[in-house]
């Protein structure tokens, strides 16, 4: 539950968004039902159009046309809570007049809508300004990795429908029964999704693919004796049904996690060494990809601006991103634009090494396009990563925390409070004390402060832990000198 | 019914298709069943580097089907408007039920219309050179302000969502819904440092409102002002303290402190950190606050929420006193309390709940220049970027983005953006002046739950509150602040 002030890029139908959305980009969004499947061949439909945006009097266009199919069941103290099945489909074009552009989409496949679409965008592209760095990827550019990159399963709808409702069902069960006091539930779940995407230019390029998901969750919620209410969660999430954790395992980590957290306290302000488990790790990692993606640097909305060759962080810490690991949930044969995915090191030993880049950004910079291009129906294309991962290190968690004498295990964050032009950093946090090197009681109402610039060099420990739970990817790791805020 | 029909007129629509689609619904025996049909038009500009670099308009339709049985529901949806593949995911939403097929109700009541945004002609209708004029004249209004403005980013967007909702009960209810709403974000740079500032505003406006009330030269200002104090800001204090909040957008307080808490699908499941206490202190004297659906204009506001229930004022907190939930059908049907027309989603792909609309505390009796003159130590936080809340253990954050020292009753020092932390259930309690300053917000809020976002709107007089965690990196000194 969070409120938020749009930023200026944001459109205002936000599920338009969710490609461009660091966090969240394993998740195919545009979705349709498998009855629905029409026999129209949306390669043509997406050819088509961008023919018509020529003969209209485009000099460039590009179109991508998204459809999918979701289903998603919660379960709630052992009964059916929610089930929700469903299919849609979209589709957006981006035209150019020479160096002017604009886009459109649609989710009607009408003839009339799809004309419609094709005019506005034709006559929204003379209202823009000439750019001279904008424009689609030149014909050499363009292309779609071989081979199969197992990122497509049908068996995430295999399952009967009793079946997918047993497996939320499972899961909650696992939480409820592991301790009496996990004695309420936000529930068990299962989702599973399957997406089609397609993108087509009048380079000629035509490319697809589709992508699956499944997923199995629990939200337990535990009770002291005087009151005190905790909610955590844990979940597994996969790109075929044989790789998911089974719901008992998922269940039984999320009442762990949730019991844990009884009885937290506020501690007294101090600067302390502090541990972030692998989930709020991951956010580190995210502040680093915004502070070097493309948008924020040409535009010098980043402290990390200018900053390539440079020294930005400790020695141990090397970043990749890969956008064409087999399987992965940041994987796609091509990226946003129809280019190729690759992998780039991004930090090498705490040497930046690459900024990440569409097009358009790396025109601007003078650079070359690392393939990072994503792409909503709508606007400009965006900066999104691959498989974007912190290359993980040698010791176990437990081995990181023994080493503290005095510190804080970080397991959530709340709030948004990272300043990438100035790298000042404040959050909501809670947790576990660490006394003598073991985790003694739960921490909550409390604050962690600092500045990212300093903070990515004062990464001291990396742990062994990396877990590709979604296209970013952090181990443990052991941050010092930050400010803790409570008392 | 004598509206526009929106959906009748473009999609030949009848009420005895309407009825069909409710049969098919309930085919399976569930209690209740409703249908949402959306049309949604958007346009969207964005200027950079003082060109207009992003242009886009779009529009998005569908038919969502829900079916309740129990506390069950069902839900399918479909972006294709066909009477074929709407009695599909009408037979699929029915799947949750079992039993014999049920009959919804002959005949449609439609509720009296109200008129909380009446517009002739809708922005995303109007003329996109005016928009275009917009966005070039907050381009140049921020970079005139200062030198040291050195990027400025501008945008527009507006929205016209028509909605007809049609349910089992015999509701027919239809709405046509404007948003329009422009930012201004800037960075100043000196040799050696820089900061950003962010302005926006709108509601559910016509263009002529972006001419008149609120110009793009007034949210630039604002945001190149930001930017240039920021340049200044020291250190943030850590650690307890008073701390005064100004009017307006940091009632970002309620909305993560009380509101999400007092949504009624938490209380109903026993979740939230406020279950089981109305009629319970929850917050000083000095404390009242509503959620008010029905202010003119407004952001939040709706004639309707997305079930087809009038939205209202409803009281959440009565002089420190907790009064009510929000609520949606499903929640008060369960719960046997009234529907406070809470019901909210984000599209025809989605659930309906319990959602804020515009939330804000009345006015008090105090002078905002006493508050400020009683604090010793403590921080005045006039703006803020966003928040979030655990509803279950009821910590919530909200983050500063423009905030000062109070050093001996006066404001001093600009400080650097802080995260403050604090506990839902009591952080009211220590609210012990109340201003007489009431303001609502610019019309910025998107407020997000399980994946749904929706627009809203928050609003509090200058209020201090005796404790609340600053989570920033200089030491607190009974002296003053060590940096």
């Amino acid at each position: 539950m969070r409120i938020f002030q749009p930023q200026s890029q944001e459109k205002t139908n936000q599920k338009f968004l969710r490609d461009s959305v660091v966090h969240e980009s394993f998740m195919p969004t545009e979705l349709e039902t498998s009855s629905q499947k029409l026999e129209t061949d949306l390669r043509e439909v997406a050819q088509d159009i961008v023919r018509r945006a020529m003969a209209g009097g485009a000099s460039a266009a590009e179109c991508v046309v998204r459809e999918g199919d979701e289903f998603s069941t919660l379960v709630r103290l052992g009964q059916v809570e929610t089930l929700k099945e469903a299919g849609s489909r979209s589709i957006g074009v981006r035209v150019f007049h020479g160096q002017r552009s604009a886009s459109t989409y649609s989710t009607d496949f009408s003839r009339e809508a799809l004309d419609r679409m094709l005019s506005s965008a034709l006559s929204l592209a003379r209202i823009t300004s000439e750019d001279p760095f904008s424009g689609i990827p030149d014909a050499s550019q363009l292309g779609s990795l071989p081979g199969d990159l197992d990122l497509y399963s049908a068996d995430v709808y295999s399952l009967p429908g009793e079946e997918r409702i047993n497996y939320a069902r499972r899961a909650e069960k696992a939480a409820l029964d592991y301790d009496p006091r996990i004695k309420n539930s936000e529930g068990g779940s299962f989702d599973a999704a399957t997406g089609h995407k397609v993108l087509a230019n009048s380079h000629g390029f035509v490319g697809e693919y589709r992508r699956s998901y499944c997923s199995v969750a629990a939200v337990p919620i535990a009770q002291t004796e005087t009151g005190g209410m905790q909610r955590d969660y844990w979940f597994s999430v996969a790109r075929n049904l044989g790789r998911l954790d089974s719901p008992e395992e998922v269940g039984k980590i999320a009442a762990q996690r949730t019991l844990r957290r009884l009885g937290g306290r506020k501690v007294k302000t101090a600067r302390l060494p502090i541990v972030l488990d692998p989930m709020v790790a991951n956010s580190i990692l995210g502040h680093i990809f915004e502070g070097i993606n493309g948008d924020s640097v040409y535009r010098g909305a980043s402290f990390l601006a200018g900053k390539l060759g440079h020294k930005i962080a400790g020695d141990q810490v090397t970043v990749i991103d890969d956008g064409t690991m087999v399987g992965g949930f940041g994987t796609a044969p091509f990226d946003g634009e129809g280019i190729p995915t690759r992998r780039t090191v991004v930090i090498e030993n705490g040497v930046l090494k690459s900024y990440m880049l569409n097009t358009y950004t790396a025109k601007k910079l003078g650079l070359q396009t690392t393939a990072n291009a994503s792409r909503g129906l709508a606007g400009t294309p965006g900066i999104g990563p691959g498989n974007y991962f912190l290359q993980p290190g040698s010791k176990t968690p437990k081995e990181i925390i023994a080493a503290i004498p005095e510190g804080l295990y970080v397991t959530e964050f709340l709030g948004h409070g990272a300043n990438l032009v100035t790298g000042d950093y404040s959050r909501g946090a809670s947790g576990l004390w660490i006394s003598g090197g073991e985790l003694a009681f739960p921490v909550e109402e409390i604050t962690v402060a600092g500045n990212l610039k300093e903070l990515f060099f004062n990464i001291s420990e990396i742990g062994n832990d990396l877990e590709f739970r979604g296209a970013m990817a952090c181990p443990t790791i052991r941050i010092d000198g930050l400010t803790v805020g409570g008392e | 019914m004598d509206k526009n029909r929106f959906f009748f007129q473009h999609y030949g629509l009848s009420e005895h298709d309407l009825e069909r689609y409710l049969a098919a619904a309930l085919s399976a025996g569930g209690e209740y069943a409703d249908l949402y049909f959306e049309y949604l038009s958007s346009t969207s500009l964005a200027m950079d580097e003082s060109m207009v670099k992003s242009a886009s308009q779009g529009i998005s339709a569908g038919c969502g089907v829900r079916v309740v049985v129990g506390e069950r529901t069902g839900y399918a949806y479909t972006d294709d408007l066909s009477s074929e593949r709407i009695l599909h995911a009408a037979r699929t939403a029915a799947l949750i039920a079992s039993g014999p097929a049920k009959t919804p109700s002959v005949g449609f009541q439609e509720k009296p219309a109200r008129s909380l945004y009446p517009i002739t002609l809708p922005s995303v209708d109007a003329e996109i050179s005016a928009k275009v004029e917009l966005v070039m004249r907050a381009d140049q209004s921020a970079r005139a302000y200062d030198p040291r403005i050195q990027e400025v980013r501008a945008s527009y967007v507006d929205e016209l969502r028509n909605i007809l909702v049609v349910g089992s009960d015999g509701t027919f209810a239809e709405d046509s819904q404007p948003l329009a709403r422009m930012n201004v974000s800037c960075i100043a740079k000196t040799e050696g440092n820089s900061a950003r500032g962010s302005s926006g505003g709108g509601g559910r406006v016509a263009l002529d409102f972006f001419f008149g009330e609120k110009t793009p030269e007034y949210f630039a200002k604002e945001a190149a002002r930001q930017a240039i104090l920021q340049l200044d800001a020291r250190e943030a204090p850590a650690g307890e303290m008073e701390v005064v909040l100004g009017p307006g957008w940091p009632g970002v307080l309620l909305h993560e402190a009380v509101g999400h808490g007092l949504e009624a699908d938490f209380n109903r499941k026993q979740t939230s950190a406020f279950a089981g206490l109305i009629g319970k202190r929850v917050a000083s004297e000095k404390c009242t606050v509503v959620d008010n659906g029905t202010m003119p204009w407004r952001r939040g506001s709706l004639n309707m929420d997305d079930e087809g229930q009038p939205t209202q004022n409803t009281v959440l907190i009565e002089k420190g006193i907790l009064k009510g939930y929000l609520s949606d059908k499903l929640s008060s049907r369960l719960m046997g309390m009234a529907d406070t027309g809470n019901g909210r989603r984000e599209s025809y792909e989605h659930i309906p709940m319990p959602r804020m609309t515009n939330t804000y505390m009345l006015a008090g009796q105090d002078d905002p220049q006493d508050i400020i003159r009683s604090v010793k130590h403590g921080v005045y936080a006039v703006n803020f970027g966003g928040g979030q809340v655990d509803i279950t253990s009821g910590k919530f954050v909200f983050s500063a983005s423009e905030a000062y020292l109070i050093e001996d009753g006066h404001v001093t020092a600009p400080i650097k953006g802080a995260t403050l932390i604090g506990n839902g259930p009591d952080v009211l309690t220590r609210v012990s002046m109340v201003g007489n300053d009431l303001k609502l917000d610019e019309g910025v809020g998107t407020c997000g739950k399980d994946g749904q976002a929706v627009p809203v709107g928050v609003g509090i007089p200058t209020l201090k509150v005796d404790r609340l965690t600053v989570g920033g990196t200089a030491k607190k000194d009974p002296g003053g602040f060590m940096q």
